[in-house]
C-alpha cells in the first residue's frame, strides 16, 4: 500500500488544519487576554476596543510603558528562563541530586529557577533599561502603554504573598504525604492480587465519586468543636481544627488517596514483579526489596501522581475556603474573596493580576513536565 | 503477599481514607436526621433611662442564649427525622406548583432549581466534549509531526488551569463590555446584557466546561489514535471506504472504550459542577447541586452554618452519583472477572 492512497485531499489538509488553529487559539486566548490586561490602567484593561487594550494608550498616557528595548530584553529574559528550564534544567537536577532524592533535587530547582526570574524581570530589568532608554532615542521611547503597579498592590498592599505562602504550606504537605501514603499503598495493592485489594480498590473508586461538599459538611462541624472532643485525650492544650492548615492537608490527602493508589498501582504493576521477586530469593523482606529494587526505578510513575496530586492541592477552592479562616487563607480563595468585594475598575485589575499570579506556575509546571502529565493522562485511560 | 505485609503496605492510606471518607460520610448521614441548636433562654431586662425627677423604666424579655460556667454557648441536639430533608426539598410547594403547572414555582424553589442546572448541564456538555474531544485528537492526529508538541502544550493549558480562575478567565471576557461581548454586539449590532438573565450566564459556563475538559478528551483520544490497526485501515481503504466510513466504522470502534471511559469520568465531574458558580458570581441565577451544599455550609449573616440542612442536601446529591457509579462499577467488576 502507497502512501498515496491515504494521502488528504488538500481541502481536507486545509480544513484539518484551519480547525486546529483555531482550537489553539481558542484554548490559549482567554489566558493570554487576561495577562494583558493585567499590565494596563483599568481603563485600557476594560477597553471594548481590543486594540486599545493590546497597546494601553491611556497607561501611556499616564506615563509607564514599555519601549522597544524593553520589550526585547524582557522577551530575552522570559526566553532564555524557558530554555533553561526545559534544556538544561533537567540534566542539572540529574547530576546534582543526591540518588533518591530527585524529587527534591526538582523541588530545589523550581523553586531557584522561580526566584531567580522574578529577582532578574522585576529587579535588574528595570534598573538596566532605565540606563539604556535615555541613550537610545527613539528605541528607547515607550511604544506599548503597561504598568506592573497592579501586582504590586496585589503581593504587597493586600498581602497575597501571605496567601502565596499558605498555598505553599498545604500544597507541598499535600504531595508529599499523599505520595508517601500513597506509594506503599499502590505497590502493596499491585503485588497482592487477592480478593481484598480488588474491594480496597472498588470502594477507592466510589471515594472519588463523592462531592467534596459532602465531606466538608461531615468535618466541619467536628473540627470547630475538636477542643472539646479532643480534650480527654490531648488535656488542655487540645486545638481547634478548623483554621489549621495541617488539618486541611490531611483531608486534602485523604480526598486525593483513592486516585493516587488507582494511578500508583497501574505504574507499579508496569515494573515486572520477577524484579523484587528476585531480591526476595536473594533474601530481602518485603520492605528491603521495595526500598532497595522498587525504588530506584519508580520515579517516572510517582513524579508523574505527584504532579496530580499538586494539582488537586494548589486548584482547591471548596475545601480550602471552608475549612481555613481568613487569617491563613490560601490563593484561590483569597482571590474569590476579592472580586466578589470590588467595587472598582481598579479592584477588577487587581483581580486580574491575581488570577495571572495563581496561573503562572501552572503555566511553567506544564512547560517542564508536559510529557510526564499527558502519559499520566493516557496511564489512567489506558488502564481504565 | 503475606497479609501482614499487605496490611503494613496498605495500612497508613486504609487508616486515612476511614478517617477522612468514610468516618464524615456516616457523620453526615447521622447529621441529616439531628438538629444541633443553641439553648435559648427568656429574661426580663429592664431598661432605665434617666428623665427629668423621675427615671423611665420599662421592662422587656428578651431572648438569649443560654451560657454554662465557661461562658461558652450551651446546645441541645435533637432528632428530627426527615424535618431536614422536608425543609431542602420543600414538597408542599413542589405539589402546588406542579398542580398549577407553574414551571416558575418549581424553579423558585433551591434544590429543584438547582437539580435542573445540574442535570441539564450535564447532559449537555457531555456530547460536546466527546464530539470536541474526538476532533481536536483527529486534527492533531493529522497535523504535521514538529507542531505537535506546541499544540497539545497550548491544548494543556484549560486543562491544567485552576477552575475558578479558568472561569473567572472566561467571565472577565464578557463581562460589562468585555472584549466578547463588545465582538457580539458589533456582529449582531444590538446590545447585550450577558450577566441579566440565567440562559446566557448557563450558555457561557457550558463554553467553560467544554473549554476546560475537551483537552482532557482529546489527549486521551489521541492516544487512542496512535493504535489503530493500520491493516484494517488499508483494507478498508482497498474495500472502498471512503474518509467518513473508515472513521465511523474502524476508528470510532476502536476508541469505543476511551469514549466510554471519558464519559464517566465527564458525568461525575460535571454533576459535581460548583466552581463555575463562583467563577461567574451566578448565584442569583443559577446554581448547582454542590453549591447548594456549600452555601449551607458557609455562615449566614448570623453567623450560623445550617449544618443538618447541608446534610440532607448532601445526602440527596449522593443519589445522582450512586445512580451514576452503577454502571461503571458493573464494568470493573467485568473486568476484573476477566482477568482471573
Amino acid at each position: 500500500m502507497t502512501a498515496k492512497a491515504l494521502r488528504q485531499p488538500a481541502p481536507l489538509r486545509i480544513l484539518s488544519n484551519t480547525f486546529l488553529a483555531f482550537w489553539c487559539l481558542i484554548a490559549a486566548f482567554p489566558i493570554f487576554w487576561i495577562t494583558v490586561m493585567s499590565f494596563k490602567s483599568p481603563v485600557d484593561a476594560f477597553d471594548s476596543n481590543p486594540l486599545n487594550v493590546i497597546f494601553g494608550p491611556a497607561t501611556r498616557a499616564d506615563g509607564s510603558g514599555w519601549s522597544v528595548v524593553d520589550i526585547v530584553l524582557g522577551l530575552a529574559v522570559v526566553y532564555f528562563t524557558a530554555r533553561l528550564s526545559a534544556r538544561h534544567l533537567p540534566r542539572l537536577v540529574e547530576r546534582y541530586s543526591p540518588k533518591g532524592w530527585t524529587v527534591l533535587g526538582w523541588i530545589v530547582a523550581a523553586l531557584l529557577v522561580g526566584v531567580g526570574f522574578v529577582v532578574v524581570f522585576f529587579g535588574a530589568l528595570p534598573v538596566v533599561t532605565g540606563v539604556l532608554n535615555p541613550l537610545l532615542g527613539p528605541l528607547g521611547r515607550d511604544v506599548i502603554g503597561a504598568t506592573t503597579e497592579h501586582y504590586q498592590t496585589v503581593w504587597v498592599d493586600r498581602g497575597f504573598s501571605n496567601n502565596f505562602k499558605n498555598s505553599l504550606i498545604v500544597t507541598a504537605g499535600v504531595v508529599t504525604v499523599s505520595l508517601t501514603v500513597g506509594t506503599l499503598a499502590g505497590y502493596g495493592l499491585a503485588r497482592s492480587g487477592s480478593t481484598l485489594a480488588f474491594w480496597i480498590l472498588i470502594i477507592a473508586l466510589i471515594f472519588r465519586s463523592l462531592p467534596h461538599s459532602v465531606l466538608v459538611a461531615g468535618y466541619l462541624p467536628v473540627f470547630i468543636n475538636s477542643a472539646e472532643w479532643l480534650s480527654p485525650i490531648l488535656g488542655e492544650n487540645a486545638p481547634t481544627l478548623y483554621g489549621k492548615p495541617a488539618a486541611v492537608i490531611a483531608v486534602l490527602v485523604a480526598i486525593n488517596q483513592p486516585f493516587t493508589i488507582w494511578m500508583l498501582r497501574s505504574f507499579f504493576s508496569n515494573i515486572p514483579a520477577d524484579l523484587d521477586e528476585a531480591a526476595r530469593v536473594d533474601g530481602c523482606s518485603h520492605f528491603k526489596a521495595f526500598r532497595l529494587v522498587i525504588m530506584p526505578v519508580m520515579w517516572p510513575g510517582v513524579i508523574t501522581t505527584g504532579l496530580f496530586s499538586f494539582l488537586l492541592a494548589y486548584n482547591d477552592f471548596l475545601v480550602t475556603s471552608l475549612l481555613l479562616d481568613a487569617s491563613n487563607q490560601t490563593m484561590v480563595p483569597a482571590i474569590a474573596g476579592m472580586f466578589n468585594r470590588e467595587t472598582t475598575t481598579t479592584d477588577q485589575v487587581v483581580a486580574v493580576a491575581a488570577a495571572v499570579s495563581i496561573t503562572a506556575p501552572l503555566f511553567l509546571l506544564v512547560m517542564v513536565f508536559q510529557r510526564q502529565i499527558v502519559s499520566g493522562l493516557t496511564a489512567g485511560a489506558v488502564k481504565g | 503477599m503475606k497479609f501482614k505485609t499487605f496490611a503494613a503496605f496498605v495500612g497508613p492510606s486504609i487508616f486515612l481514607m476511614l478517617l477522612f471518607i468514610a468516618f464524615p460520610l456516616i457523620s453526615v448521614f447521622w447529621q441529616s436526621f439531628n438538629v444541633t441548636q443553641p439553648l435559648y433562654e427568656q429574661i426580663e431586662v429592664e431598661n432605665c433611662t434617666p428623665g427629668f425627677l423621675t427615671q423611665t423604666c420599662e421592662t422587656e424579655i428578651q431572648t438569649r442564649p443560654m451560657l454554662d460556667e465557661n461562658g461558652d454557648i450551651i446546645t441541645r441536639t435533637d432528632f428530627v427525622g426527615l424535618q431536614s430533608y422536608r425543609n431542602v426539598l420543600e414538597m408542599e410547594r413542589f405539589w402546588t406548583a406542579v398542580k398549577d403547572w407553574s414551571w416558575s414555582g418549581i424553579q423558585s424553589i433551591d434544590f429543584w432549581k438547582a437539580l435542573r442546572f445540574t442535570l441539564m448541564f450535564t447532559l449537555v456538555t457531555l456530547p460536546l466534549v466527546v464530539g470536541f474531544g474526538l476532533a481536536i485528537a483527529l486534527v492533531i492526529n493529522n497535523a504535521a509531526k514538529m507542531i505537535r508538541g506546541p499544540v497539545i502544550f497550548l491544548s494543556l493549558l484549560p486543562f491544567i488551569i485552576t477552575p475558578v480562575i479558568g472561569a473567572l478567565s472566561i467571565n472577565w471576557l464578557f463581562r460589562g463590555d468585555g472584549i466578547l461581548t463588545a465582538l457580539l454586539e458589533w456582529w449582531l449590532a444590538r446590545d447585550l446584557a450577558l450577566f441579566a438573565q440565567a440562559w446566557t450566564i448557563e450558555l457561557m459556563m457550558m463554553f467553560y466546561r467544554v473549554w476546560h475538559v475537551a483537552p482532557f478528551a482529546a489527549i486521551i483520544f489521541y492516544a487512542g489514535l496512535q493504535t489503530v490497526n493500520q491493516d484494517s485501515l488499508e483494507s478498508a481503504v482497498i474495500d472502498g471506504a471512503n474518509r467518513w466510513q473508515r472513521l465511523r466504522l474502524i476508528i470510532v470502534p476502536h476508541l469505543m472504550p476511551l469514549i466510554i471511559f471519558v464519559a464517566m469520568i465527564h458525568l461525575m465531574d460535571t454533576y459535581r459542577v460548583f466552581e463555575e458558580v463562583v467563577g461567574f458570581r451566578s448565584q442569583g441565577y443559577v446554581i448547582s447541586l454542590q453549591w447548594l451544599t456549600y452555601d449551607f455550609l458557609t455562615p449566614n449573616e448570623a453567623g450560623i452554618r445550617s449544618i443538618s440542612r447541608a446534610s440532607a442536601s448532601a445526602m440527596l446529591t449522593m443519589i445522582g452519583i450512586a445512580i451514576l457509579l452503577v454502571p461503571l462499577l458493573k464494568r470493573t467488576w467485568r473486568d476484573h472477572k476477566g482477568t482471573h
